[in-house]
């Protein structure tokens, strides 16, 4: 129970995917002018996260790991090199399904961030979680959590830099560092207290 | 039909004018990851502006075939395809490169500026055209990853491409390396620094602020 613990908190500060790991920053910078937008797309990567990469964890386990096929009399078939088309598939199907789902039972959710769920279908964060699951050999139970906590630090650091971003507006900025120069200082200055976190990991 | 001088255009807008980070915030995400040393910048661009190419040369070539409906999967499906090939060739012959990119070269799949350049230029143009376009941006975005991964490697080890540019102070030279330069923050504060000299340089990339001040304000400064 302590290690998955553990792992959700280094999947959300120590190992935070788009300010340690650079991942799915384009939608990260993109939607972060204004905190409710960041909002949004937080609990949807949250969401989306935590289903696929299980989801992505049992397809990998049944169907595509070396030996996987071995109860049908094919124990040397190893699909493992397909993984990517399999995974980005599911990652649009699920996307796909949550977002019907929304609109069928939850409307005022599905208009409320409805609108980034199509992005995220090629959001490199989402294939990555995906991706790391398979390269670290996760279990069903830490790949769930692992996904969570991913999402959650995403959320964390999403929410964090529109709001940093809102108390900008005002600002006299020098006329090229306005919009995307000063948003790449801002995730610097928020990446540098990040790695603080890493400290955190090496105590425990 | 194009003549020599449009896809001369065609393939130098990319570079600076219209470059795919700093302007467009295409494929950031691989373009910092990959930076610490210009081994990796190189083969991460060389790998990217490969899958860009031919994506969009095979995209262009079938894209009277294409149903509306469902070309962004037809898109995926293809990028994907290309880069399962590109990672299984570094794989088997530079293993050492491989296992330093790790994931990311798998994830050139979801990079921005491929399926970018795929459904914004290629999907309504010729091969040639938008072969050159793909490759313009390929060398745009190769540009910024080797300024960065130059720099980073410069002042974080004192090295160009592994031979020590400038000689460390254990060794008995004069230079200490910055270990920030390694870590992830200072990526981004180059970027940022990147991104304000080019608009230094062309003042109509700037952005329009948000919110003008009002009149009085002025008045009275």
């Amino acid at each position: 129970m302590t290690d998955l613990w553990a792992l959700f908190l280094s999947a959300a500060f120590v190992d935070n995917m788009p300010l340690t790991l650079f991942l799915g920053l384009c939608t990260f910078l993109a939607l972060s002018k204004r905190p409710e937008s960041a909002i949004g797309l937080g609990i949807a990567m949250t969401g989306v996260l935590g289903v696929t990469v299980p989801l992505n964890w049992l397809i990998y386990q049944g169907v595509l790991a070396p030996g996987a096929w071995a109860w049908a009399g094919l124990p040397e078939l190893d699909l493992s090199y397909l993984a990517l088309i399999a995974f980005i598939g599911v990652i649009a199907a699920t996307v796909q399904v949550l977002e019907m789902l929304l609109d069928r039972f939850f409307p005022a959710i599905h208009s409320a961030f409805g609108v980034f769920l199509p992005l995220l279908t090629v959001q490199c964060a989402i294939l990555a979680g995906s991706l790391f699951m398979v390269d670290r050999a996760y279990t069903l139970a830490e790949s769930a959590v692992f996904g969570l906590g991913s999402g959650l630090g995403f959320a964390v650091a999403v929410v964090m830099l529109g709001a940093l971003r809102t108390r900008l507006a005002y600002a006299d900025l020098p006329a090229g560092l306005r919009g995307l120069g000063i948003a790449f200082v801002l995730t610097g200055l928020m990446s540098l207290g990040f790695a603080s976190f890493a400290q955190m990991a090496v105590s425990q | 039909m194009a003549t020599r001088s449009d896809l001369w255009t065609t393939l130098t807008e990319p570079l600076i004018r219209q470059n795919p980070v700093t302007l467009q915030i295409l494929g950031i995400c691989s373009a910092l990851a990959v930076t610490t040393s210009l081994a990796t910048a190189l083969t991460m661009s060389v790998s990217l502006t490969v899958v860009l190419t031919l994506s969009a040369v095979i995209i262009s070539l079938i894209r009277r075939h294409i149903p509306d409906t469902i070309r962004l999967i037809v898109q995926i499906v293809i990028v994907a395809s290309l880069v399962i090939v590109i990672d299984q060739v570094l794989q088997a012959f530079f293993a050492e490169i491989s296992r330093a990119l790790s994931i990311y070269v798998s994830l050139i799949t979801t990079n921005c500026l491929v399926l970018g350049r795929t459904e914004a230029y290629a999907r309504h143009h010729a091969p040639v055209p938008a072969a050159v376009d793909a490759f313009g941006n390929g060398l745009g975005y190769s540009l910024i990853l080797l300024v960065i991964g130059g720099m980073r490697e410069l002042f974080g080890r004192g090295q160009l491409f592994g031979w020590q540019a400038l000689p460390l102070a254990d060794a008995g030279g004069w230079f200490t390396p910055l270990s920030l330069m390694l870590l992830a923050p200072s990526a981004f504060f180059l970027l940022g620094g990147l991104v304000w000299a080019i608009r230094a340089m062309l003042p109509e990339q700037a952005e329009a602020p948000e919110h003008e001040p009002p009149a009085d304000v002025r008045a009275a400064e």
